[in-house]
């Protein structure tokens, strides 16, 4: 005869946890998309930082990002489990107990902070300790569960990374890293959205108001095509303000041009094989238009660099 | 002769030993990780300073 008890004890006692399966709460996609934007807002920032440093700094804000997966997906754990995509986690799965992660990610944000702090300066590990907090206290704890603006206000912390590079080498903030920050931020509620559309049915299991399960399909349409709209003046903004090229420019407005149609695909398309089709178009397109425009500011960097060795090698 | 007794508590199995060694493993890197870290970040913000000390 099976003891009961003892099956129970034996699950909370033994963790059944695989290295990979921490590794898999620090949120690894996330992460690269975190140390993509850092990196771009610490190259673009005016002074120098040692290569060894800068390397340090972005793996810091990439833990620090990642750590605030772990404590979301700690305190979420509990909607996880009931959405389709989600409950193959590591809490929901049980693979990783809450505790666990909590303390993983607790740990990890302290460290996080803690070393970019020691290794450039405090106004960018408080940024960090900003960002962690932001993420996981007012976006997971605070409105994620409350109203269908959770995306809007909650993207500032995932837009903050190129700020947070950019303190890294200046010690302080400027308008140029804010303008990156507009961008992720009026990139994330279109990104989001277009998901949620598709995975309507398992935020409303979830009990989660994501605007497609709160307002009219056409509201969430419309206010998808609106944030598209609002971002090709942001994007292209950096061209005018003149830290970013003509490859620059180029790319955030044919990129930003083409988010509007996406996004116009989406308001105009009946029958809901079409909208998903739409919104997977958006929802993919948009991670390859944020990586394009700011991949076009790190070649035009690199060029520039690249330019200023040569011009100076060769004089 | 009674046969000897079965210790108490919880037995791992195999599988379970498995994973607790590559979790301890990783544990281990992490530490030495994070020490090699301060190590680098230390002697990177010093730089030729580091050596500049009265011994």
């Amino acid at each position: 005869m099976s003891d009961l008890g003892a099956d129970i004890r034996r699950e909370t006692l033994i963790s059944n946890a695989d290295p990979m399966d921490f590794l898999s709460l620090l949120k690894p996609r996330v992460m690269s998309l975190v140390v993509f934007t850092a990196l771009v807002g610490m190259v673009l920032a005016p002074g120098a930082i040692h290569p060894v440093i800068g390397l340090i700094a972005v793996f810091a804000i990439a833990v620090g990002a990642g750590a605030s997966g772990a404590l979301n997906m700690w305190y979420d754990a509990d909607i996880d489990a009931v959405m389709g995509r989600t409950a193959k986690r590591p809490i929901p799965s049980g693979r990783v107990q809450p505790g666990e992660a909590l303390n993983f990610g607790m740990i990890l944000s302290v460290l996080s902070v803690m070393v970019l702090g020691l290794a450039t300066n405090w106004v960018a590990g408080g940024l960090l300790a900003f960002t962690i907090f932001f993420y996981v206290v007012i976006y997971t704890m605070g409105l994620k569960r409350r109203t269908a603006q959770n995306i809007v206000i909650g993207g500032a912390a995932g837009a903050l990374p190129p700020v947070v590079g950019w303190a890294a080498v200046t010690g302080g903030v400027a308008l140029e890293p804010m303008i990156l920050f507009s961008i992720i931020f009026l990139w994330t509620p279109p990104h989001f959205w277009a998901l949620a559309i598709v995975r309507k049915d398992d935020y409303a299991r979830a009990g989660v108001p994501m605007l497609p399960n709160v307002a009219s399909d056409r509201s969430t349409r419309l206010q998808i095509l609106l944030y598209s709209l609002l971002l090709i003046p942001f994007g292209i903004t950096p061209f005018f303000m003149g830290f970013g090229g003509w490859l620059y420019g180029a790319t955030a407005l044919i990129g930003g041009l083409t988010m509007v149609w996406w996004s116009v695909g989406i308001l105009r398309a009946d029958g809901e094989d079409r909208l998903r089709k739409a919104c997977w178009s958006l929802f993919g397109g948009s991670i390859i238009y944020l990586f394009a425009v700011f991949a076009a500011l790190l070649i035009e960097w690199a060029g520039g660099l690249a330019w200023a060795l040569l011009r100076g090698g060769l004089a | 002769m009674s046969a000897p007794q079965e210790t108490e508590g919880l037995r791992l199995t195999d599988e379970e030993k498995a994973r607790r060694a590559r979790r301890n493993k990783a544990i281990a890197f992490g530490v030495a990780g994070l020490c090699l870290l301060f190590y680098v970040i230390t002697v990177f913000k010093m730089g030729p300073a580091i050596l500049s000390r009265p011994m």
